[in-house]
């Protein structure tokens, strides 16, 4: 691990709790201010009740469930194969991410995930990297429109829209792509994807560092970035931080390399790491894991089985009649195949009883899918451990001591989505 | 260091509390015989093995069976690189056991998100309240005796909530009713 420089940060709830104590005559009662669940720093439905001692916080109370809609209930009572939509209005800046991530849980309590076609894991990872380019770029583009450099989201906007035209002509749709289904995907690339992907990637390295030239030695965004939402490695880990999150504190820890699962072993990249841990360093992991992303796309594309078109026509799901629906013109035409596309359809495919855990790093941290079989085609029990609900719950801790106008800021970094905090 | 050796270490300092572990799919799992000592377990787990970060803690529902909860805690080490996955059994008239937000304050969210879905409570939790759902609603919504519709709840000037329209199917299940292989796909109503 490099070295990496620890600040001592006070705990600025004790600290202001003590003066507060002195200075009550003067000072009166404390404002409690409502922020959310509908304000436009929030992303969202996210509710923060703020105690305010004049403009500085002194508590911060998350309030999430706006949006829960009790997806791992829902789970319970479905085949594993249809809850891949469900798995897109998690993180719904990252869709095709949260489609790898839940099929390579269900893969791994199958006991297949070792078994996957290389083209299908090389379109996988291509799949997990564009969501995490375009999440990045949202999450990019509100942080510095909160703190009022509107020209980045129009930026990172352009290119968005590049990657979700990407999507439709994958998956056929742009948002809830649903593109993975359990032992491959739903289909391969359509002729010409690949050359779109190079090109996109070509361009996304244009508009990064033109994003960078706004931001990085901008003297504005470095003043109310820096120092701002300081986050300890000690409390990082305390706090079960994820992805960028946990990076930006200097912990170099990111489950591609710690617990490589597809194709990540044979691909070069770097894992970039913060020094302080405050707002400005978690925007710097961003923007390198960008590059780092488009860095991973090009090796992929480069070693793509079957070439662009796949042209020797290599498969892109586990040859299992039992996991994966057989091909519609087969079914039309053969027995066992057809016996196997009304079981798969009418009662999803039987798994194995067993308990497994899967962590997959999404864009936002560590999506991880707790998954318990008793047999049958409906999981017992289906747990999200979503990173966006672990990475708020830091915030009653890192408010405190900071300005009203400090929030947004703190806000945008730590860069959440309620779809997936309140599942 | 292996996870399953680490696992074994456990066993060695807590005996007969830790049951022998368990590996499948390259998780190992551990049994903890009694809840009551998980901070315990936790702490040596921490201090001891190097397991600092906490992934995750997730309840289980044995409807029909008793203890009727499980608890399961996923440990990791980031230094070390390994997992474990810690469970330990609660039963239907305890619903309580200790809280770990001592050992690692991450768990304070996981335990609240339990306490909600679930009605586990832990005791000495620093701020036990519902975390999804409003304060006042009156059900545990993730239990299996819980019906997938919902059930119609108020909270004069906070919320409400009523039964949602399903419109039945083959996958519709009911706590301790047949597994998906055994009933009849076709048709089903979600109340049979």
């Amino acid at each position: 691990m490099a070295e990496v420089q620890d600040i001592e940060f006070k705990d600025p709830a004790a600290h202001s709790a003590s003066v507060a104590e002195e200075l009550q005559d003067i000072q009166g009662e404390k404002m409690v201010l409502n922020m959310g669940p509908s304000h436009p720093a929030t992303h969202g439905v996210l509710r923060i009740i703020l105690e305010l001692d004049g403009e500085i916080i002194t508590k911060a109370v998350p309030d999430v469930g706006y949006l829960h809609r009790g997806d791992e209930k829902i789970a319970e009572n479905m085949t594993y194969t249809q809850f891949i939509p469900y798995t897109d209005r998690l993180d719904y800046l990252a869709p095709l991410a949260n489609n790898v991530a839940y099929a390579l849980a269900v893969e791994k309590l199958l006991g297949i995930h070792d078994k996957l076609p290389p083209r299908c894991q090389y379109i996988r990872v291509i799949c997990c990297e564009l969501a995490r380019i375009s999440s990045h770029l949202l999450g990019l583009g509100a942080y510095a429109m909160d703190v009022g450099a509107i020209t980045v989201f129009l930026l990172s906007f352009t290119e968005r829209e590049k990657i979700y035209n990407l999507c439709e002509s994958l998956t056929g749709a742009r948002f809830t792509t649903s593109y993975t289904r359990i032992g491959g995907v739903s289909r391969d690339t359509p002729p010409g994807w690949c050359a779109a992907v190079r090109k996109f990637v070509n361009e996304v390295v244009i508009n990064i560092a033109e994003v960078e030239t706004l931001l990085t030695r901008n003297k504005i965004w470095v003043d109310r970035t820096r120092d701002v939402g300081v986050i300890s490695k000690e409390t990082a880990i305390d706090y079960g931080l994820s992805g960028p999150n946990l990076r930006g504190s200097g912990i170099e820890y990111d489950l591609r390399k710690a617990q490589p699962y597809l194709c990540y072993r044979d691909l070069q990249f770097d894992i970039p790491v913060g020094s302080v841990g405050d707002s400005y360093d978690r925007y710097l992991v961003r923007m390198e894991e960008m590059r780092q992303s488009v860095r991973i796309i090009h090796q992929c594309l480069d070693k793509m089985p079957g070439g662009f078109d796949n042209a020797s026509k290599e498969p892109v799901n586990v040859a299992d009649g039992k996991i994966v629906l057989p091909p519609k013109d087969r079914v039309l035409s053969s027995m066992e195949e057809l016996i196997h596309q009304f079981i798969l359809v009418t009662q999803g495919m039987n798994v194995r009883p067993g308990e497994i855990y899967f962590g997959h790093e999404n864009p936002k941290g560590e999506l991880g899918f707790y998954l318990q079989s008793r047999g049958g085609g409906t999981p017992y029990r289906l747990k999200i451990r979503s990173p966006s609900f672990v990475n708020l719950s830091v915030l009653p801790h890192i408010m405190p001591g900071h300005m009203m106008s400090d929030t947004v800021v703190i806000l945008g970094s730590l860069d959440f989505v309620m779809g997936e905090c309140d599942r | 260091m292996t996870a399953r050796e680490q696992a074994s270490q456990l066993k060695a300092r807590f005996g007969d509390l830790i049951s022998e572990p368990v590996e499948f799919c390259g998780d190992v799992t551990v049994r903890l015989a009694d809840a009551e000592r998980v901070v315990e377990v936790c702490d040596f787990a921490k201090k001891e093995l190097g397991f600092n970060f906490l992934v995750d803690i997730s309840s289980l529902d044995n409807y029909g069976e008793d203890p009727r909860w499980t608890v399961v805690y996923h440990l990791r080490g980031l230094e070390t690189g390994c997992e474990l996955r810690l469970k330990t059994d609660v039963s239907e008239e305890k619903s309580e056991l200790p809280t770990v937000t001592g050992v690692w304050r991450t768990a304070d969210w996981h335990e609240r998100e339990i306490y909600d879905m679930m009605g586990i409570r832990f005791r000495g939790h620093p701020d036990l309240r519902r975390i999804l759902m409003w304060e006042g609603y009156p059900y545990f919504p993730l239990r299996k005796d819980f019906p997938l519709a919902g059930k119609s709840s108020e909270v004069p000037e906070v919320a409400f909530t009523r039964p949602a329209p399903l419109a039945g199917g083959p996958f519709v299940t009911v706590a301790g009713g047949k597994d998906a292989i055994e009933r009849e796909p076709r048709v089903r109503n979600p109340e049979d």
